[in-house]
């Protein structure tokens, strides 16, 4: 199984090692009164960021297969691992998590094969100066991808061949993605 | 008079394949740095009809954003609705009757037909050959009539809903879609008389326009592109989702790479289509379209959910961050002919412009949905 092969692979590559058990979030707060489950959900609402690792994820209720948060300086070793397994692009986009502080740019790849298995690769980097390698070099349809999170993003990806506009008009100035973008 | 004109050997011009131009079949900008007849380089401008679908997808609700859907591709606008239900009834677990099912099956499936009618006739004429064109036309007119007759629209269907359907078919439509069947049948072997053996068709496409397997997984390509490079893949066989599991049909692959193999595989993926329609008629199973229970509200749980589906012209996929309110925090739209269109920089290198035109024509480019 290819997704074994992956996983692997990315907790070798990841200097913490430790994988993290998905939580079933719904459960609880059932039985509990109803002052108890204000309680938790104030606790929710406090709840910190991801913290970086290699998740796997129930195909059936999310999409895809493995999820791994890594440093940006991990990124293209993490993209040549899916590359040597014969992986293809399939998208590149962002997230902006304004109250965090920080833009997460999402790649996901999957596979020509009927051994299923969709990455989801996700780095982040601090909003004021979001800058990421990019991955054009290794896949070149990444090019497109990134110039088009560049446009509703921000995001700077060091070493692309042609960051300008893509989908906004060429003289574009503007994030139209960013949470606090006002048109 | 004027004495003879001396033109560098390594001398070339910049020539602009559109915004406007009938070969791109809408406002799509190819900036072709010539030599001669030949493309020493290409870079493709995009934008020109974009309306930001996403950021729409962030600022209203689930429903709301539902009809911007089928405005990304007209042709084959009910597989990216089906993208968008399937998403959400994933993300908020809402069952889905079995009738609906099968009924949405059935729609995308002649939905894929009519677009790959409609794509055949412009094909077609890019290449020279018009009559082609008001065949397929009218074969798709009967289509279009049938799923008018249920959904309401002939090109923007905004026809299914999270958990089931809008509008239960009747046995006028059952009865008129088997009629269908056979007249399509009798049509695809037309067009392979007419046009497939035809020897200036073939030449145009024999051997040109190649698009190596290595080179659709560097850039993603999908759907029929990939597959006439050899690769056997298909959402609906990879990664079943709805029905598709239940139902008998093949996966048309062509190993030539070239741009006659994505035409083979577009006429061969037709007559699948007309199966899975036929076995769907013969199962279609009794009982509601909508489900018992549903949530009156959309509030997925807070997460992050992808689902992909294979639309006409490839894997089209859908990304939902949720927040747990009823509008979503981000909304991704990948688009197939997004991925496709980006290698044609690279393949188009050194070829003809006429023959790189035809490449163009066989990518099957619809632009709203590059520009989303």
């Amino acid at each position: 199984m290819i997704k074994d092969t992956i996983k692997q692979a990315f907790l070798d590559l990841l200097p913490d090692p430790e994988p993290i058990i998905e939580e079933p979030v719904v459960e609880a707060a059932a039985n509990d009164t109803a002052e108890d489950g204000k309680k938790k959900k104030a606790v929710k609402k406090e709840e910190p960021p991801r913290v970086n690792g290699v998740l796997e994820c129930d195909h059936a209720a999310h999409g895809y297969d493995i999820d791994v948060q890594l440093e940006p300086g991990e990124l293209l070793a993490a993209v040549m691992i899916l590359d040597k397994n014969d992986f293809f692009l399939e998208s590149i986009t962002g997230v902006d998590w304004i109250k965090e502080k920080q833009l997460e740019s999402v790649y996901d790849f999957s596979r020509y094969d009927f051994d299923q298995c969709r990455v989801v690769i996700r780095t982040r980097t601090p909003r004021d100066n979001p800058n990421i390698p990019t991955i054009s070099k290794i896949y070149p349809g990444a090019n497109w991808h990134e110039r088009e999170t560049h446009d509703f993003f921000g995001i700077k990806f060091e070493g692309h061949p042609h960051l300008i506009p893509l989908l906004l008009p060429e003289d574009a100035d503007f994030h139209p993605l960013l949470k606090d973008f006002k048109p | 008079m004027s004495g003879p004109i001396h033109i560098r050997s390594d001398e070339t011009f910049t020539l602009n394949v559109g915004p406007q131009h009938p070969a791109t079949h809408g406002v799509l900008r190819v900036k072709m740095e010539m030599d001669g007849e030949y493309i020493v380089k290409a870079e493709t401008v995009l934008g020109y009809i974009h309306r930001m679908h996403e950021l729409m997808g962030e600022n209203r609700t689930y429903p709301q954003v539902l009809p911007n859907l089928s405005r990304l591709d007209y042709l084959g606008a009910m597989g990216y609705t089906h993208a968008h239900v399937l998403a959400i009834e994933r993300a908020a677990s809402i069952e889905v009757p079995e009738r609906a099912e099968y009924i949405r099956v059935l729609m995308v499936e002649l939905n894929r037909i009519s677009s790959h009618l409609f794509w055949f006739g412009a094909f077609v004429m890019d290449l020279g050959g018009f009559t082609p064109l008001m065949y397929a036309i009218e074969d798709r007119e009967h289509i279009l009539d049938l799923m008018e007759a249920v959904t309401g629209s002939r090109l923007t269907y905004c026809y299914f809903r999270f958990g089931g359907l809008y509008n239960d078919v009747d046995d006028d439509f059952i009865n008129a879609t088997r009629a269908v069947i056979p007249r399509l049948r009798k049509s695809l072997k037309k067009y392979d008389a007419l046009v497939t053996g035809n020897i200036i068709f073939r030449k145009r496409l024999e051997g040109i326009g190649p698009i190596s397997a290595e080179m659709c997984r560097k850039y993603g390509a999908t759907g029929p592109v990939a597959r006439g490079a050899g690769l056997d893949f298909d959402v609906r066989k990879n990664e079943p989702y709805s029905v598709y599991s239940e139902f008998d049909f093949d996966i048309p692959v062509y190993h030539e790479c070239d741009s006659l193999a994505r035409y083979n595989v577009r006429m061969d993926e037709m007559e699948q289509s007309l199966r899975i329609i036929e076995q769907a008629l013969d199962k279609l199973p009794e009982g509601p379209i909508m489900p018992k229970k549903k949530p009156k509200l959309i509030k997925p749980p807070k997460g992050d959910y992808y689902q992909a589906v294979e639309t006409a012209r490839g894997s089209f996929g859908i990304r939902i961050v949720s927040d747990g309110t009823k509008n979503a925090y981000r909304f991704k739209l990948r688009s197939p002919t997004y991925s496709n269109m980006s290698l044609f920089d690279e393949a188009c290198e050194g070829m003809m412009i006429m023959d790189a035109l035809a490449m163009m024509g066989s990518l099957d480019l619809v632009i709203p949905e590059i520009d989303r």
